[in-house]
Formats: structure tokens, sequence, C-alpha cells
């Protein structure tokens, strides 16, 4: 194809023309641009391209390199798939916005300086905040606004870091850095934010869940993995990452058990692969970052599937609140088993997805000896279990019957599940496909007698342990309800405090107005007595008053407007 | 679930719709003793195969059956009490 052009501006520009086109061709159109933008990915040499000099600087707008190439594959898979999956939406906007954050997040992960990196980081976070908003609920307004806050605030701090790294270095090329100054702390605590580490992830179950059905879908596949591959590029090796990668896997399962709007569980298990992925970058080994390249690739999948299906849940049933769903095998058998093989993926059966992906993470941390993380993950690996491969099929699916009888989802929603659902196997059972993307040479066989077993004990008394739950009335019911999380800091602390400030200033404020109101009263008074229509002074010069008055009043004005 | 239970017939589904094969309990009893089964016999082949391992507790038999059990047991319970604390109504920032 065209020597040296970027992938990520066949989606960008491309996106500009859907909202010229009409109906099949429309569909057709948007169709070829992910599959162009892949064979102009695997025609472009493994080398920088599109280097040039601005004011000193270097700027490598296309560095096709191992790590970055299998990023760029599972991005435009990904976009295929959201495509297939958005078919029957006729907003043109939020095709357009797909595309464009897309074509953004493909653009940003073959950036090879940080300037690139910053613009096509923006572009992700305006681009994909048009998907929440697209769901056009007062809500999903509000979660827009604070989710595009963060993620422009997250860019902004990357600006500075990378300004203040530029002086330091003289250099803005984006290679592996160390955590030794501001500018690199700056940049680390950017991607920290997109990455959703503990107590900077809220954004992430705030705003998901608001977006549209098929919005949902895009923004699970895109944001965070592209900070997981910015980490992976700029940190590894970076032991701070261990202990926050354990806490990411750890800390949301006790949320999703909780959660009643099964998206946001979602997005909880989502937090908590991600979790995994960064303490696969802390290690750093070559196998632990296999490992984390592996697993965004997977997770990218299955994560999908998972979101897709509870997306033609939402579409058909109205709901995705677990207290209100229950007996949908019925009416949606076939949604059904995609979501099963999306469980069966996330929680890493020997046959999916996840088995072949998560266990270069789990045998890199065993193979370092850090023993107390890796008991963490296996937690986290039954936790993620229970919650998207048990709570949510059980309850949307089987569970009570909820009364509600819909149709089966869409032909092209059932397509983008099904394809989804065939690579998770596909993959699943020749991990060699996947295996032989990864940055450096894999030396794992994941099929081992040993492995497999393991495995399948730890999912059987998984199972065993809530089924005995469920079955003695333990296991907590679905309830109506939200939990506090880190999003009340500014949902309800910070616009707390400000409240308070306002009603104390404002009384402080009216009680200094009143005062200087009734100075101001008495001044009037008097200069009134002496030059009002009745006054000594003004008797024979009325209009002398009047100018007054409106001098007096522009001041007060003023004054006040200067307070 | 207590209530399914008791009575050994088909839940029937509103409007007169054919009950499935899971709409009778005992097929649900089924499905668990099933599981009941996987488990014994899984736990029962960490007796005779060895396992290669990395960390040496991994090794102990029937490490990860115990731990699986145990860590679902015990977050799921963890996180029922956190509600508590955590839990308030659904338009709690409205």
């Amino acid at each position: 194809m065209i020597e040296g052009l970027s992938p990520a501006l066949i989606l960008i520009l491309g996106a500009l023309l859907v909202p010229f086109l009409q109906s099949g061709a429309r569909k057709i159109y948007m169709l070829s641009l992910p599959v162009l933008g892949l064979i102009q990915l695997f025609s472009l040499e493994q080398v920088d391209h599109g280097v040039f000099q601005v004011i000193g600087y270097t700027i490598t707008t296309l560095r096709v390199d191992a790590l970055s190439i299998i990023f760029g594959t599972i991005f435009h898979i990904a976009t295929f798939l959201v495509i297939v999956y958005a078919l029957h939406v006729r907003d043109t906007m939020q095709h357009v916005a797909a595309l464009i954050y897309a074509g953004a997040a493909i653009g940003a992960v073959f950036a090879g300086d940080m300037i690139t990196l910053f613009l096509y980081w923006e572009l992700t976070a305006i681009a994909s905040v048009f998907l929440i908003w697209a769901r056009r609920t007062e809500s999903a307004y509000r979660a827009g606004m604070r989710y595009l806050l963060i993620q422009v605030g997250s860019g902004l701090i990357l600006l500075a870091g990378m300004i203040f790294y530029a002086r330091e270095t003289g250099s803005v090329e984006f290679t592996k850095m160390s955590l030794d100054s501001l500018a690199t702390w700056l940049i680390f605590i950017a991607f920290g934010i997109k990455c959703a580490f503990p107590l900077l992830h809220n954004w992430l179950h705030d705003a998901y869940p608001q977006a549209t059905v098929t919005g949902t879908v895009a923004l699970s596949a895109f944001t965070t993995k592209l900070a997981v591959y910015a980490l992976a590029r700029g940190f590894p090796g970076e032991e701070i990452l261990i202990p926050i990668g354990a806490v990411m896997a750890a800390f949301p399962i006790f949320y999703a058990v909780i959660e009643n709007d099964l998206r946001r569980v979602l997005t909880y298990n989502l937090n908590n692969q991600l979790g995994f992925m960064v303490v696969g970058i802390g290690i750093g080994t070559e196998m632990a970052i296999n490992g984390t390249a592996a697993h965004a690739f997977s997770s990218v999948l299955y994560k999908a599937l998972l979101f897709m299906s509870m997306g033609a849940v939402l579409l058909r049933a109205g709901t995705v609140k677990a207290s209100e769903l229950g007996g949908l095998y019925k009416f949606m058998p076939w949604t059904m088993v995609f979501c099963l093989v999306g469980a069966a993926s996330i929680s890493a059966f020997p046959l999916f997805i996840g088995f072949i992906s998560k266990a270069l993470i789990l045998k890199a941390a065993a193979a370092e000896g850090y023993w107390v993380v890796w008991l963490v993950l296996i937690f986290a690996s039954v936790g993620v279990f229970h919650n998207s491969g048990f709570k949510v099929p059980y309850f949307t699916f089987f569970g009570r019957d909820s009364g509600i009888r819909c149709k089966e989802a869409p032909w092209n929603m059932l397509l983008a599940m099904g394809l989804t659902a065939a690579l998770c196997i596909g993959i699943g059972v020749y991990p060699q496909l996947l295996y032989d993307m990864l940055p450096y040479q894999v030396d794992y066989a994941p099929y081992t007698t040993g492995h497999v077993l393991t495995q399948l004990q730890l999912l059987a008394f998984a199972t065993l342990a809530f089924t005995l739950l469920m079955r003695s009335g333990l296991y907590p019911s679905e309830l109506r309800s939200v939990n506090l999380d880190s999003d009340w800091v500014y949902r309800r602390l910070f616009p707390g405090i400000i409240v308070r400030m306002d009603s104390i200033v404002r009384r402080i404020f009216h009680s200094a107005v009143d005062v200087r109101r009734r100075r101001v009263a008495r001044l009037i008074d008097t200069v009134y007595r002496h030059h009002g229509p009745q006054g000594v002074l003004a008797r024979t010069w009325p209009t002398g008053s009047t100018v007054l008055w409106v001098a007096l009043l522009l001041g007060v004005t003023l004054f006040l407007y200067y307070l | 679930m207590s209530a399914h239970e008791q009575s050994r017939g088909p839940a029937v589904p509103p409007n007169g719709e054919k009950p499935r094969w899971l709409d009778y309990q005992g097929n649900v009893n089924r499905i668990v003793y099933g599981l009941y089964a996987v488990c014994v016999l899984l736990a029962g082949v960490d007796l005779i195969y060895h396992r290669h391992a990395i960390l040496s507790f991994e090794a102990w038999p029937g490490f990860y059956a115990w731990y699986g059990f145990l860590v679902c047991a015990g977050f799921v319970l963890a996180a029922k009490a956190m509600r508590k604390v955590l839990m308030r109504d659904e338009d709690y920032y409205d």
C-alpha cells in the first residue's frame, strides 16, 4: 500500500466521509476502513516512518515495531468488530466518533515521540466522549463531562511532563524512562489515570456504563489498552507497577460482587484485568511483557464480547440491572451462548483465549519469586470468574424468571458476537496464532496436564463455593443501589465543600453589602437633601441629582463587580 | 430459591408457556450434584498426579482447590459486609 502512511489516518480521515454516505454504501465503506488500515499496517516495514524535525526536536509519527504492531493489530480487529456490532445504528455522530476514536488510539500506539503521542492521546479523549453523550440523557451528559475533564486532564499532565522531559533531556522521543524526575513522574501519572490506577480509576466505572449500547463496546477496547501500551513502552520493569497492579487486580473484585448494574460489573472486571497487565509491565521480563501484550490482546476480545452481550440485553430488555433481569436464556439463546464464551474466556477456562494469555503473567510472577503477588493474582482470577463468569450470565440469562419477554439481538450484533467468540475460542485452541505476534520469542506451552488440572480445580471449587452460598441463602441478593467509590470525593465531598463555602461566602458578602448599602443610602439621603429637587444646592439645577445617582450606581456596580 | 426447592414440579412460567428443562428443580439439583462429582474427581486426581510447581506451596495437595474455595467464599461474604458502609440508594447522586 502507500509507503509511510499511518493506518490511523485511514480511519480518522475516512471517518469524515461517513456523513455523506447513505445506508448500504455507508456500511460497506465503514467496514472497509479497518480492513484497509490493517492491510496498510502489515505492508509497513518495521522501521520509523514519517520522521521530521520541529524546533530542534525529532518527530516520529509512525514507529513500527513488534510492540506497536500487536496493539495496532488488535485495535484494527476491535474496530471492525465494533462497526459490525453497530451496523444497525442510524446515529451518524456515533459512527464518526467511534472511527476517529479508534484511529486516534491506533495513531497513539504508533507514535514514536511524545508530541505525536500527546495529540492522539487528547484526540481519543475528545472523540470518545461523544459515545457517552450519544446516549442523550442528563446523567450521561454529566458523566461525559466528568470523563472529559479527567481524560483531558491526563493529557495536560502528559504535556507538562513532556515539556519538563524535553528540557531535561533535549529529546521528545517516546522510549523507556525511569522514575527519577518530576518529568517522568508526571508522564507516569498521566498514563496511570488513563490506565485506571487505584484511586485514579473511577472515571471508568462512572462513564463507561453510561455510554450507548454500542459506545461502551468501543470504549472498552481502546483507552485503557492504549495506556497499557504506553506503560509497557515507557516504564517496563518499573517495580512500583507490581504493587499498583496487584491492588488494581484485587480491589475492584469486591465492588463487582455488590454492583447491580451489570455493565458496571464488567467495568470493574476490566479494571481488574488491567491490573494483571500492569503487574506484567512491572515485572518487566521478556515473558512478563509478552504476557502483558498477549493479555491486552485477548482482553480486548473477551471484554468486547461481554460488553456486546450486555449491550444486546440493554437494547432488547431495556435494562442491565441484575435485580430486574433473569431467565432470558429462553428469549436470547444466542446472546446467552456468546456471553458464556466471553465468561469462559475471561475466567481462563482451558480452550479459551484467557487461559493462554493470563498464564504468561502468572508464570512470570512465579518465576521471579513474587509469591505474594502471585497469590493476589490467583485470588483476582477467582474473583473475575465469579463476577464476569458467573454473576453476569447467571443473573441475566438464568436465575429467577424476571417476567421480561424480549426478542433475540439484531443479526449484526449476533454476527459481531459470533466473530468475537470465534476468535476467543480459535486463539484459545491455537495459541501459537497469538504467541507468534508477541514482542519476544515465546518459550511456553500452556496446555500441560498440570496447568489444565490446576485451573480446573480452581474454577470448580470456586463454583462450589458460590453454589453453596447460593443454596444456603448467604449469597448477597441483587439490590437496586449504588456503592460509594472514589468518585464520591469529586461527586459529593468537593461539591459539598463548595456548596458550604458558597453559602458562607454568600452570607459574608450579603452582610458586607448590607452594611455598605445602608451607608450608601445614608450618604445618598444626605446628598439628596442638599442636591435634590428640594435641596439647597440643586434648586437651580435638578439634573445634578440624576447625574450623581448614575455616578453612584456605576461606582457601586463597579465595586460589587470587582468584589 | 427455597420455595422452589420444596416443589419438585416445574416453576410454571407466566402466560402458560411450556416449561423448559431448567424450569424443573430436579434438573437444577442434578447440575449441582454433577458439580459435586466434578470437584471430588478433580481433588482426587491431585492425590495421584504429581504436579510440577514453581512456588513451594503450589505443590501442596489440593492447594488450588481449597484456595479457590476459600477466597471465593471469603470475598463474596466480605463484599456483602462492605455493603453496610458503601451502599446507598440508586438515586444518591441525582
